[in-house]
């Protein structure tokens, strides 16, 4: 045996990464899991070689094809504009995705620190801070984002800021429950009479237990961005004209509904087969990981 | 064969028609690649009326399975492969779900074995047996009403009106058993089918819940099936007992000729691995490990295990085969004839090297200490200012102990008691109220955060659920690596070395550092526990109930571990236990502890005889192994009330049979010593602790004859 399999005996990590594959695997083998992923799939696939598939631009104008119905020029047909509707739909979800992604993992990443802070912690500082979360909760969400979105504007950039910000409290409150259950074992008792650091504590003994909530948390907070930014681009708050963005879509041609349906329905599409792959995905990753995923998503 | 040389007596089914009869049941759980995992294999058993039957073996042997299925029940995924269960002669399996709630909860009645779990959270005590009442028998309201009160009051439980009102979790552990066992009665049932009845609950306590259920099933006349894994439940409440192992029945027969002469190999491991109260040499553990469930076997499936084995178990499955007519044994094993106890080396060679209690300085010396949970809380240190808290005594209070260098300390007392505080205090976890603890001849700071690292290091702790002191994420390596990172300088290839000749040291194949904590047993995790606390070479170990959580074989192994690990690098123990015997085996001297106070402290051999303490005679008497037609049941005598918080005077006062009226309740009492090292907190007289306490105790553990391990007595009910 050389070094290197000694070393990565040692670390485990043939069971850890047996661990992950046997995850992966059961999450294939359930039914919600294989249908998510699949959707999910097919949709990361779609937005990373948008410009393979779409081969109109999003946002030239042909005045002279308007609400035209879905040909072999133009899959999907095209809106008010004489735009193209596929290539619209398709470079939609690259927004989509990226502002969920990004959005989602710093958000559950800053909302994890403070819930294990806070759970690890507890005293004065956790339960003002808990009750502050409680309280936030009490706001419409909606309102609270246009609000926010007004205060410092649309733009790509800034959505994913704001609602990254807005999932640092759910998320916390979710993290510390869980910091709080796990303090209470008796190997962080243990690392504490060992006289190990607060750092060392929540790095080396609660991170690693949390890991699994956090990524059920990614994926459920990432699905309920997805509706938000629809929402908020379909309301004008969101991404500014004339990118291409589903919520965008469905408000720029929801008045000609009863003359051409298409401009609004492949964006309704998109938008709920995305939501709906992420929501089975997370739901079988709960499952999988064993957690039991009670907490309400706010929003 | 052997078997036909026995006289052909009358078979005992024959002399009475069977209550219960299970025949050639198997039944397995459907797993997740779509097999069936066998978990119970061709049992075949057949329970007569009034009979009170014990079911034993170790944790995934089936008893469980076994115990629901004589309710024609089976667990979620469960699935019967083969054979039927009659009761009265109808098949369970195969009838209505209507004719089966008929016999459930009427004929035959289920007490599980958490009680707390089993009671409806949001509905009074009294509402949920009127409910069954009504259900069983068609009560109306103010008839239940009544009939309720009168079986809370069958079960003893005191101010039943008052009781009738609240809500579990307003019960003791014992009330709500006690509860359970009245929810059963409800339905006049025939025969009782109680899942580890009395695990979890105060020896104490135990004790006068068997006491019930005998007199129940005295005065019933109903059947028993007992389900558990622990030896003293049985003797002192069965009169045959089934041995189950890897899903099979392997042994049965009556009780006291079991106990005296097994004729199964895993029957005569488990009476060697059970510690016993009158005995200090250490127990026996069986060696290995039970086969998980569903591997094949050719051959018996305690082979591995057996030190009767031969070629032929190895390849042929015994049957289970009737040893003994007249008495009705049955066992499953090839070389049952030449099957005896006399082996067992119960005394001398092992017994433990009694270490001189004055032949070496103290390692560290308790003094006074007193412990509170103060609540720091900001609701609660609001609610002191507005509300003036209620004076109460300390958790622990005045409580002075030493432990000197490679001796082994123990605290014993009921939950509740102050034993596991006083060795998180130790520990540095808690910061005491009051008094000092003196290490290695300084003066302990207070909590982990003020000592100094060499303090830290030389006091280890072992935590009693081993499911919970191992970070489920880490491997064992990188667990045993961790503290020698943390108290030593060693570089990465020394702490390989020390981490290797460690797990050497705890009995684990090497194999196992790049495991998680879940790929390995209870017992291999405690002694990965063992492991950790071990590796900055500690001074004193704190072990807080350590075998508490395993199996009584594997329980017998971690004590020999302990003891062998002492006598190689003359460690010293705290260890805190609730089991008299287990104590008995390991402690050179004992702490016994009521309600956070100290009643008595001294060398093993002197706190496990005259003079006693009147707790610590109760406990001894609760603790000692009775089978039920012993003539050490004398000794039984009702144990009175729960433990009681009072701040002045005796705190045991009102439990205590010799208690001075007027004095005790009043009076703290005086230390009273006798010799050197043994001290009693009493205010009875040396004369009467010597003569008078525990007399008939004395009788009790000294009337067995010295090379008989276990109780002799008749042949069982007759």
């Amino acid at each position: 045996m050389n070094m290197a399999t000694i070393k990565s005996r040692i670390r485990g990590d043939s069971f850890r990464s047996h661990r992950w594959r046997s995850i992966v695997k059961r999450l294939w083998q359930s039914n919600a899991g294989a249908i998510g992923i699949t959707i999910l799939s097919i949709h990361l696939l779609m937005a990373i070689l948008a410009p393979l598939i779409a081969t109109h631009s999003t946002t030239t104008m042909n005045p002279m094809h308007p609400f035209g119905s879905p040909s072999i020029q133009h899959l999907f047909g095209t809106d008010r504009y004489g735009r193209d509707i596929f290539a619209r739909v398709v470079y939609g979800g690259r927004i989509a995705i990226v502002i969920a992604a990004v959005s989602s993992a710093v958000g559950v990443a800053l909302g994890s620190l403070l819930g294990l802070f806070l759970g690890f912690t507890r005293g004065i500082t956790d339960e003002i801070a808990t009750r502050a979360i409680d309280a936030l909760f009490a706001i419409p969400s909606l309102l609270f984002l246009l609000l926010m979105t007004t205060l410092f504007g649309g733009g790509i950039a800034m959505l994913t800021v704001v609602l990254a910000c807005f999932k640092i409290a759910p998320v916390a409150r979710v993290i510390r429950g869980q910091a709080l259950d796990l303090v209470g074992r008796d190997y962080v008792t243990a690392a504490k009479l060992r006289g190990e650091s607060s750092i060392a504590i929540v790095g080396r003994e609660l991170i690693p237990n949390t890991i699994d909530v956090m990524m059920v948390e990614f994926a459920m907070r990432a699905s309920w961005t997805v509706m938000a930014i629809a929402g908020l681009s379909f309301l004008g708050f969101g991404v500014t004209p004339p990118a291409a963005d589903w919520g965008l879509m469905i408000s720029e041609n929801r008045s000609m509904l009863q003359i051409s349906p298409w401009g609004t329905l492949f964006p309704i599409v998109a938008i709920s087969s995305l939501v709906v792959g992420l929501n089975l995905t997370a739901d079988a990753l709960a499952k999988t990981l064993g957690i039991d995923r009670t907490e309400v998503v706010p929003g | 064969m052997m078997v036909a040389t026995y006289p052909s007596a009358s078979h005992r089914a024959e002399l009475r028609p069977a209550l219960l009869e299970i025949e050639d049941l198997s039944i397995g759980y459907r797993s997740g690649e779509g097999g069936v995992v066998p978990v119970i294999r061709n049992a075949t058993l057949s329970i007569a009326p009034g009979e009170r039957v014990g079911i034993v073996g170790e944790s995934g042997s089936g008893k469980s399975t076994l115990a629901l299925a004589m309710l024609g029940f089976l667990k979620r995924g469960g699935l019967r492969t083969s054979g039927e269960v009659r009761f009265a002669g109808a098949s369970l399996f195969s009838m209505t779900p209507d004719a089966l709630r008929e016999i459930r909860g009427r004929r035959i009645s289920f007490v599980p074995q958490n009680a707390g779990q089993a009671l409806t959270p949001t509905l009074r005590i009294g509402t949920q047996i009127e409910e069954a009442l009504r259900r069983n028998q068609g009560e109306k309201a103010q008839e239940a009403q009544s009939e309720a009160r009168r079986l809370l009051e069958s079960v003893r439980l005191q101010k039943a009106e008052l009781l009738a009102r609240r809500y579990p979790h307003e019960l003791s552990g014992g009330q709500l058993q006690r509860v359970v066992i009245a929810l059963a009665l409800a339905g006049k049932p025939e025969l009782f089918v109680l899942d580890e009845p009395t695990t979890g609950l105060d020896i104490t306590t135990q004790i006068s819940v068997l006491d019930l259920l005998d007199e129940i099933a005295s005065s019933t006349g109903a059947a028993m099936i007992f389900v558990s894994h622990d030896l003293a439940v049985m003797a002192r409440s069965a009169n045959r007992l089934v041995t189950m192992y890897a899903g099979e029945i392997v042994e049965d027969g009556q009780l006291a000729n079991a106990f005296e002469a097994p004729h199964h190999p895993y029957t005569k491991g488990l009476l060697a691995s059970a510690p016993r109260i009158d005995r200090h040499t250490l127990p026996h553990p069986l060696i290995g490990s039970a086969p998980s469930p569903g591997l094949f076997v050719t051959g018996c499936a305690f082979a591995p295990r057996c030190s009767y084995c031969t070629e032929i178990c190895r390849t042929i499955h015994p049957n289970l085969v009737v040893t003994h007519r007249d008495q009705g044994r049955r066992s499953r094993c090839h070389h049952w004839t030449e099957m005896t106890l006399a082996d067992v080396p119960w005394s001398g060679a092992d017994k433990r090297h009694p270490r001189d209690p004055n032949a070496q300085a103290a390692l560290l010396t308790v003094q006074d200490l007193a412990v509170d949970y103060r609540h720091t809380g900001m609701t609660e240190r609001l609610k002191q200012v507005v509300w003036k808290p209620v004076a109460r005594a300390p958790v622990v209070e005045k409580v002075s102990l030493s432990i000197g260098i490679g001796e082994t300390l123990a605290i014993v007392g009921e939950s509740g008691s102050g034993k596991s505080t006083i060795a998180r205090a130790i520990a540095g976890a808690l910061s005491p109220l009051e008094g000092s603890i003196t290490f290695a001849s300084h003066r302990l700071a207070e909590t982990v955060a003020t000592r100094t690292i060499e303090d830290r290091r030389g006091i280890q702790f072992i935590f009693q659920n081993p499911d919970s002191a191992l970070n489920p994420r880490h491997t064992i390596y990188q667990i045993l690596d961790r503290p020698l990172q943390h108290f030593t300088d060693m570089n990465k290839r020394e702490r390989r070395t020390r981490i290797e000749t460690l797990v050497t040291e705890v009995r684990l194949p090497s194999n196992y550092l790049d495991r998680f904590p879940g790929q390995l047993s209870g017992g291999e995790k405690q002694r990965v526990a063992i492991a950790r606390a071990l590796a900055p070479d500690p001074a004193l170990i704190l072990c807080d109930e350590i075998v508490s959580a395993l199996d009584v074989s594997v329980q017998a192994a971690i004590v020999r571990l302990l003891v062998n690990l002492q006598q190689t690098r003359q460690t010293s123990y705290l260890f805190v236990a609730h089991d008299l015997a287990v104590v008995r085996a390991i402690a050179d001297r004992v702490a016994v502890l009521y309600s956070g106070r100290l009643c008595e402290i001294g060398s093993a051999d002197e706190v496990y005889s005259a003079p006693f303490h009147p707790y610590t005679a109760m406990l001894i008497a609760a603790a000692t192994l009775q089978t039920p037609n012993s003539t050490s049941r004398a000794v039984r005598r009702p144990l009175i009330g729960e433990i009681a918080i009072t701040s002045r005077g005796c705190p045991f006062a009102s439990r205590c049979e010799y208690r001075i009226a007027g004095l005790c309740e009043r009076e703290e009492p005086p230390w009273r010593s006798f010799g050197t090292t043994h001290t009693i907190r009493c205010h009875l007289s040396p004369d009467e602790l010597t003569t008078g306490v525990g007399s008939l105790l004395v009788q009790g553990l000294h009337s067995e004859r010295p090379d008989t391990p276990w109780q002799k007595n008749g042949t069982g009910d007759g």
